[in-house]
């Protein structure tokens, strides 16, 4: 055991990067030019862009509104639901007040069980620890299971630079691999795509589907477009000698690991290479066995709107005769220690990626996931983004939010969203050097939106701004103060018609 | 050089500070079920049909006749008991005549088999889920994963109410995979698909 470091000299952050306030105690964020938690443009912009996307829009409140009503009918159906709620809540803030006694505890279980335990302190790290180990088997491909924590240290273009092809084997990140695009939601990256597009995707890119004597009849139907998959993955199954995963939980106390799926291509990684390869954040840890018993009833629900997802797959180390016989697991903090400094912020590491926020998001709805720029959108993106790269990497996101707490609600280990995100503004105001004419705005933004009087007013008086921009497309200077002291050095984008919080009034009965 | 495991760990302390919060963590969820067996049978047969799994129901003799009804209705009548991979625990009054026990052949060569049979460990009413434990009635997990067609025997001790009890039957450094219904897909404009890489047909034998 070594002992705590000295709290009194903050290390730098990357360079160039403004000094942060005091709430980090110096602990480096994930590092730039890596890995894709930064977007190329700010929230705004890019929502911009999305907002004109009709078809976009379309597939979005399509999606969202179907796996909304799902949602509700299985959580509704649980009487103990809110207890549940409440006892994910304190499991992980249990596990985080212990989390370094809980990690060397897992790492013991895991060794203890033939497995091989190793640490990043960030992508680069993780990602060096990844491609060395494939190269080490002597192969070139990989397949890998839908992993949010290999998304966002960009695994795969690690793996292309040293050679190695990672073939994703999740339908939605398939089809987002092969469409070269990005992933715009947690649980169904192509979210934004529909039926015409992916079979158009699949046509051009599938090789079942080139040269002159290929079969090209694929109906735009779901059921032949997924079985279009299965051919397309099967024989990549059968021959692949080594397998990446990420991981929902491990247990401390007993070294299993978890990854809950539906399509079995999960299930296909997990058992048949040779090798697996797990990454993993080190915020994903449970403490005990018994634990599981509610994530595996908060999970499901919450994500899919199913009562259990088809596949959910427990190993421990490796079991002699079944499955991958080397097993390594990677524990990647990239920034998750920096989350853990702040006492407010630290919450949003209890996030078991359900995906249930983003869907009863009036902005997600209507930006889509890629407006964001991180793997993570959405609310819980909106608070986790800017906390791992820094308040001033991912600036705009903790104002991609109405307040309007329905992902509080949605929640199911009640991370109190809202609030984090009132923090961060603060914090990001905080984090500039001067007192700048921005900086009060951003303050005065802050206070105005923590409380949901005044934001109404604000939102009321932003209204009669776009009138007054008649229609052009950004708003002139002359908003009233203090928000006149930020829209003086820059375009404001006008404000829709509606805000947020009116259209979703309007269009899901009104919420308190 | 400190080790990447000593500065993670050592971030970890500096970031928790010295005053680490005492959590308690309340319980007053449902652990266990005390409906009777025989409504946790229904609840389960229901959640199974509910997600596409087919349920044949029979007693404790019939086992063996209504295994291979299962098997007309994954294969269609007229299937070959050498296509069918039996793990090597389950009994042999469930066996279809010339089935083929799992014999620890490489994994990817299971593929070859139409269909699985299997027994399973516990099984979850609330949620409709089967859990394999990679014990000899469950078999290892590529058998109940490769062949497209899968037939698992439940018996009625087996079957509890909700997740906390399954979880507590279970040995957690067992592989485990709890199966509900066939495997699916909703990533096309979420539209429920069932079968994708796993099994694409689930039938169910239960016996009470
Ligand atoms: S913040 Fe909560 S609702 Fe959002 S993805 Fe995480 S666990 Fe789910």
């Amino acid at each position: 055991m070594t002992t705590a470091p000295e709290r009194t000299e903050p290390t730098p952050l990357a360079p160039g990067a403004p000094k942060s306030g005091t709430t980090f105690l110096g602990l480096p964020t994930a590092p730039r030019g890596v890995g894709h938690l930064r977007g190329d443009r700010s929230f705004p912009d890019a929502a911009r862009g999305a907002l004109r996307d009709g078809q976009l829009r379309a597939n979005l409140g399509h999606a969202t509104s179907t796996i909304r009503a799902k949602r509700a009918a299985v959580v509704g159906e649980v009487p103990d639901w809110e207890q549940l709620r409440q006892a994910g809540k304190a499991l992980k803030t249990a596990t985080m007040a212990r989390l370094d006694e809980h990690l060397v505890e897992l790492e013991r279980q895991v060794t203890a069980r033939g497995g091989t335990v190793h640490w990043a302190r960030d992508a680069n790290e993780a990602n060096a620890i990844v491609t060395r180990l494939v190269q080490a088997t002597g192969t070139d491909e990989v397949v890998k299971v839908k992993s949010m924590a290999t998304q966002e240290i960009g695994l795969n273009e690690a793996l292309e630079d040293a050679g190695i092809t990672a073939h994703e084997t999740d339908l939605a990140e398939l089809i987002v691999q092969l469409g070269d695009d990005a992933p715009s939601h947690i649980l169904v990256p192509a979210i934004h795509k529909n039926r015409a597009e992916i079979r158009e995707i699949f046509l051009r890119t599938m090789p079942q589907f080139q040269g002159p004597d290929a079969d090209r009849d694929l109906p735009a139907e779901p059921r032949r477009l997924a079985m279009a998959a299965r051919t397309h993955l099967r024989e990549r199954f059968l021959r692949a000698r080594v397998a990446i995963s990420g991981a929902n939980f491990a247990i401390a106390e007993t070294g299993t690991l978890a990854v809950v799926e539906s399509e079995g291509n999960g299930r296909m990684c997990l058992t048949l290479p040779q090798t697996l390869i797990t990454v993993m954040g080190i915020e994903k840890l449970l403490p005990t066995w018994q634990d599981l018993e509610v994530f595996l009833q908060l999970l499901p629900r919450s994500s899919t709107g199913e009562r259990m997802n088809p596949y959910t797959s427990m190993w421990t180390g490796v079991t002699p005769g079944d499955g991958p016989q080397e097993f390594h697991l990677v524990l990647l903090d990239n920034g998750r220690t920096a989350v853990l400094a702040d006492e407010v912020g630290r919450e949003a590491l209890h996030c078991i990626r359900c995906s249930a926020c983003l869907n009863v998001c009036p902005v997600y709805e209507r930006t889509g996931g890629h407006s964001y720029g991180s793997v993570y959108p959405g609310p819980i993106g909106a608070v986790l983004s800017p906390q791992l790269t820094g308040v001033e990497d991912n600036a705009s996101l903790p104002y991609a939010s109405s307040l309007c707490g329905a992902c509080y609600d949605a929640c199911p280990v009640a991370i109190d969203i809202p609030s984090i995100l009132v923090h961060l503004r603060g914090e990001h105001v905080e984090a500039q050097e001067r007192t700048t004419p921005e900086a009060v705005a951003f303050k005065a933004l802050s206070k105005a939106m923590s409380s949901p009087r005044l934001w109404h007013l604000a939102q009321r008086a932003a209204g009669l701004s776009r009138f007054l921009a008649r229609g052009k497309p950004t708003m002139p200077s002359m908003l009233p103060p203090p928000v006149s002291g930020w829209t003086r050095s820059r375009d404001l984008p006008t404000p829709p018609r509606e805000t947020f919080t009116q259209a979703w009034a309007r269009e899901h009965g009104a919420q308190s | 050089m400190t080790s990447a495991r000593e500065e993670v760990l050592g971030r970890i302390r500096t970031a928790l500070g010295e005053n680490r919060p005492e959590v308690r963590v309340p319980r007053d969820y449902r652990t266990a079920d005390d409906r009777p067996a025989e409504q946790l049978l229904d609840v389960l047969l229901d959640r199974l049909e509910d997600y596409k799994a087919s349920v044949l129901r029979c007693g404790p003799d019939q086992v063996g006749a209504t295994v291979a009804a299962a098997l007309d209705t994954g294969l269609g009548a007229g299937w070959d008991p050498g296509a069918v991979v039996v793990a090597p625990g389950v009994p042999a009054g469930w066996r279809p005549d010339g089935a083929s026990e799992d014999d620890g052949r490489p994994a990817v060569e299971l593929a070859a088999f139409a269909a699985t049979l299997t027994g399973i460990a516990v099984a979850i009413a609330e949620t409709g889920t089967l859990v394999l434990d990679g014990g000899p009635l469950s078999g290892r997990r590529a058998i109940s994963l490769l062949p497209d067609c899968l037939v698992c025997v439940v018996e009625a001790g087996q079957v509890v109410g909700g997740v906390p009890e399954a979880l507590h039957r279970l040995d957690p450094n067992a592989p485990l995979t709890m199966v509900s219904g066939p495997s699916a897909t909703s990533d096309i404009e979420l539209q429920r698909v069932e079968g994708v890489h796993g099994p694409r047909t689930l039938v169910v034998v239960l016996v009470a």
